[in-house]
């Protein structure tokens, strides 16, 4: 049997994902063994007219990470959608749009000010000229790809067979992955390819958990001395691992927890839980001060509450994009 | 696909008036999974009952939505409808269009509109649900009343009389509580102790009665019709089969220590009985004052002791019960005069709380019921009587009223009065609540045959000046300063929660007001319940009772019980939480969040529901990060999309797909 053709490819990410794979090591060969890659532009020399060349379905798997935020990268999503047999969203960008899904609290025009324009120290724009897709030199006209208002997922622009979450994904998983594909044992089309539980399931500092857990003061990491072996709820830390789906780490601790670090959330949310930080703010409300409930009045919650700094940035780093709302509103809906 | 009929309510014109139900019947009549659709004026009725068991034999429905009024109304009267046609009664839905349309709106479009949206959520929900059973569980056929004063006395004796087993635990060493120490009682003045010892014979006789005195509940665990109560028991030191009740004993004990019974106006010794009429009607040892511990120091006691029947090895007990219902009858005490400074309680002799007074007043108290003033013994002359002492005072005591006042400080001037024909009693008050049958014709007779004079007015200092207590007030009727060279105060103190039971109350996970006093499920309709089932409150420990409503409110509490107790089985509704093993982290939180104690981690770290505490609340649900937690019939599925539904067609209009996503 001819090996599988795999295709990689990124869109808005900051090249982590590539890395996860070249994080396989010396599995990588194994792993070369086993497949004919037939494009990464990162790593290899393919052309996008390798890729139209190819017939409809020649590829067999397709690992796409990055989230969908200019033309270039919805035309290559579309086009490798076209072109391969599965698509794999690769990574917490690609799956929820992860750290630049968070553009989505803002719009074009304001992160073109802060990029371009007066409002970015670092640069010297006088005549505040800022990217447009096409643009006349006296050699001829030049284009760059559209710039989108919103930043999506890529099953929010095609369809998706299978994830494989996180910031990056461990190279355990991706492995995992690989062999399943190769074997032909995969489950239900859409599922994510990692465990279904979140991580306190693995945790081993859930057993330092009190009876009742209980926040009567939020505590930010860098400004605490977190204790090593406690959970970091029970120290008024907010961590995301209760949201957060397992599977960062093949046993033992997630890979943030191990190093003293809350659970940031960048592997999703399990299967059935629809809105991460909608989830996390009610998780999270249903224990804040929960013992002494009646003592509390409207400015003691206010004052509670304010100790979380960018509840929206900590609920929802990772899954803006996918959240229910998407976005903040556009100046056009308002 | 479930096949689902719809049946539309007009509700005479209540309904029909306002929403187009006709138009209603066209437009849902081919929404997904309606098989029949009907409209007619009274659903309730019987003949709209046998249009509904018609409909569902004919087209083999497996599922009705009923759109009419309110769910609370009528909502049994459906289930009863369905399940005698063979489906579960959780295969109804109730779309709300009379409360939450009809009556609310008046433009009869808009009005339908909202109404099919309403129906369509219903139908949305019937969808996914499941049918279920009630949550059964065996009934233990035993009562716990914990408290033995008069309203735990007559609860426990109510149940006994019913059949059923009763424990009474008392942490003092007799049962009897605070009326044993009254004199006579409002407004009939019959002797307190002459109506309640009986009852306490009566108690400690029965055969259906256990009787723990100087013993505590340490904790509750379990659920209604299953509790283990862990109880606490000081030992007894004196074996009551062996113990002649000679009294040697006491008259060789050399400790002195004041008594509680009389609210330290008597002395007692360390070996005691605790009154006359105590039941058990056994000798004490007071452990705290007793030197017979130290074997070097004291012993007199069992030294003197011929029948041999003291022994201070005895060590305490713990030791569980199983019960099937609990009876919170822990009671009042005063609230502390020591926060009233400016009465100069504790500094003066001669100014006395109610109880104290009882005690002066009672054949059995320290004067033997002479009229006589602790200080020095003599009559008093002319006596000051006090109300609201730490009630309604909301920036300095207790913003309450403790409802008995009025009504005992008028006993005490009247028995005063009785004992000394030519004393003047004065009562302080701000205004005067005689609600309780003859209570006004008590007050109007004290006035007028008694001489009682009333001073409407808050006493603002006292003091002493020679053997005289100088009060000093205002009259707010005539705005004149008033000086009173009173013999004896008496403060009418407020009732407060009796002490020790908040600890209690917080290991039963019980509910109190603001002041402590344990809180009603509902204020009007469920009176004797706790909101957790299984307690049941009496007494003053729900809050300030005189005895007639204590022991109405205790033979109500044991009707409960009794009700209870007749089950074989206790059932109750299966809209609960369930948790989805596959899902569930363990990560805790709806254990923090579940105010029933439902939710625990077992063995395998699962967070698991107690079917029979959890009362369906949500809170674990909506607590759940993973969303492993889900209530049934209430899904999140079936949640969002009914949400969804509703949402339709406005996502369809207003939003732009294409930058939204």
């Amino acid at each position: 049997m001819a090996k599988p053709k795999v295709a990689f490819y990124w869109c808005a990410s900051c090249g982590g994902c590539e890395e996860a794979i070249i994080d396989l090591n010396e599995k990588i060969l194994e792993v070369a063994d086993l497949i004919n890659i037939v494009f990464w532009p990162c790593a290899m020399d393919f052309k996008y007219a390798d890729v139209r060349k190819m017939a409809d379905q020649e590829i067999d798997a397709c690992f796409i990470n990055g989230a969908i935020r200019t033309d270039e990268q919805l035309e290559m999503a579309k086009l490798l959608r076209k072109k391969s047999k599965m698509v794999i969203s690769f990574g917490a960008c690609s799956h929820l749009g992860g750290i630049p899904g968070l553009a989505n609290f803002y719009d074009k025009h304001s992160i073109f000010d802060v990029s371009y324009k007066a409002a970015c120290p670092s640069i010297e724009n006088p005549e505040n000229i800022v990217p447009e897709t096409k643009v006349k030199v006296p050699e001829g006209e030049l284009t760059l790809p559209a710039f989108h208002n919103t930043v999506k997922s890529l099953d929010q622009v095609v369809t998706v067979d299978y994830y494989i979450p996180g910031c990056s994904p461990a190279p355990y998983l991706t492995l995992e992955a690989i062999h399943k594909i190769l074997a032909n044992d995969l489950p239900a089309k859409g599922s994510v390819l990692a465990p279904d539980k979140s991580l306190c399931d693995v945790c081993s500092r859930n057993d330092t958990k009190p009876e009742k857990l209980m926040l009567d003061e939020i505590n930010r990491i860098s400004l605490v001395d977190a204790d090593p072996e406690k959970c970091f709820l029970a120290q008024g830390i907010i961590c995301m691992g209760p949201v957060t789906r397992a599977g960062c780490r093949k046993e033992g601790d997630g890979r943030c927890i191990t190093v003293n670090m809350p659970c940031r959330g960048c592997y999703g949310a399990p299967n059935n839980v629809k809105d991460v930080g909608g989830k996390m703010v009610s998780a999270l409300a249903s224990i804040l001060g929960v013992e002494n409930e009646e003592d509390y009045d409207e400015e003691k919650i206010t004052k509670l509450m304010d100790q979380i700094v960018d509840p929206a940035g900590t609920f929802y780093r990772f899954s803006l994009p996918v959240s229910m709302l998407h976005r903040t509103r556009s100046e056009k809906q308002i | 696909m479930k096949r689902i009929g719809v049946f539309i309510c007009h509700c005479g014109v209540n309904i029909k008036d306002t929403v187009d139900v006709e138009l209603l019947t066209e437009q849902l009549e081919n929404y997904p999974g309606v098989v029949h659709i009907e409209n007619y004026m009274f659903m309730c009725s019987d003949p709209g009952q046998n249009q509904i068991k018609a409909a569902i034999e004919e087209n083999k429905l497996d599922g009705v939505v009923i759109a009419a009024c309110s769910p609370t109304l009528h909502e049994s009267t459906f289930q009863n409808v369905i399940e005698e046609m063979g489906i579960n009664k959780y295969q109804l839905e109730i779309a709300n269009i009379r409360e939450q349309c009809s009556w609310v709106h008046n433009d009869k479009e808009e009005a339908t509109r909202k109404a099919n949206l309403i129906i369509k959520t219903a139908l949305e929900k019937l969808r996914l649900n499941e049918s279920l059973s009630p949550v059964s569980s065996p009934m233990t056929k035993r009562v716990m009343v914990i408290g033995g004063g008069i309203a735990g006395i007559q609860a426990a004796l109510d149940i006994a009389d019913g059949g059923y087993e009763v424990l009474l635990v008392e942490k003092k060493p007799s049962i009897g509580g605070h009326m044993i120490q009254l004199s006579e009682t409002f407004p009939t003045l019959d002797c307190s102790q002459c109506i309640l010892t009986p009852k306490m014979v009566q108690l400690a006789k029965h055969k259906n009665i256990k009787l723990y005195v100087n013993s505590e509940v340490e904790k509750v665990e379990g659920f209604v019709g299953n509790f283990t109560a862990k109880i606490n028991r000081k030992p007894q030191y004196v074996n009551p089969d062996i113990c002649t009740m000679c009294g040697d004993c006491i008259d060789n004990c050399p400790v002195v220590v004041p008594s509680e019974y009389d609210e330290g106006l008597s002395w007692r010794k360390a070996i005691y009985v605790p009154f006359p009429q105590a039941i058990p009607a056994t000798f004490t040892i007071d452990t705290e004052n007793c030197l017979g511990f130290d074997p070097i120091a004291c012993g007199e006691c069992r030294k003197a002791c011929k029948p041999e029947a003291i022994n201070y090895d005895k060590k305490p007990e713990t030791f569980e019960e199983k019960i099937g219902a609990i009876i919170l009858a822990t009671g009042y005490d005063l609230y502390p005069v020591e926060k009233m400074a400016e009465y100069g309680y504790g500094k003066f002799p001669d100014v006395l709380n109610g109880l104290q007074f009882e005690r002066i007043l009672s054949a059995t108290g320290p004067t033997g019921g002479k009229m006589l003033r602790p200080s020095d013994g003599k009559i008093p002359k002319e006596i000051v009587f006090i109300q609201c002492s730490g009630s309604r005072d909301p920036e300095r005591h207790n913003s309450y009223c403790s409802k008995i006042c009025c009504m005992y400080s008028l006993k005490h001037a009247k028995l005063y009065k009785h004992k000394v024909h030519d004393g003047q009693p004065y009562i302080f008050y701000i205004d005067i609540r005689s609600g309780g049958k003859r209570y006004e014709e008590f007050i109007q007779q004290a006035v007028s045959e008694d001489g009682v004079i009333y001073i409407r007015g808050k006493v603002a200092k006292i003091y002493k000046e020679d053997d005289k207590m100088i009060v000093h007030g205002m009259d707010t009727l005539t705005g004149k300063k008033i000086e009173i060279k009173a013999d004896l105060v008496v403060l009418a103190q407020s009732m407060i929660p009796s002490e020790g039971v908040n600890k209690l109350i917080q290991n039963l996970k019980l509910s109190t007001d603001e002041h402590g006093f344990l809180n009603e499920a509902h204020p009007k309709l469920r009176p004797l319940e706790s909101i957790q089932s299984g307690f049941y409150l009496t007494g003053a420990a729900q809050g300030p009772k005189d005895i007639p409503d204590s022991v109405a409110q205790a033979s109500g509490a044991a009707a409960k019980v009794l009700a209870l107790m007749s089950q074989q089985e206790i059932y109750h509704e299966p809209i609960i939480a369930w948790v989805d093993e596959e899902k569930c982290s363990g990560c805790g939180i709806c254990i923090s969040t579940c105010p029933y104690g439902a939710r625990a981690l077992n063995f395998d770290g699962i967070a698991e529901v107690n079917e029979v505490l959890c009362e369906g609340c949500g809170a674990c649900i909506s607590a759940c990060p993973s969303s492993a937690s889900q209530q049934r019939n209430l899904t999140d599925d079936q949640i969002n999309n009914m949400i969804d539904i509703i949402l339709q067609d406005n996502l369809e209009n207003s939003l732009e797909k294409e930058d939204m996503i």
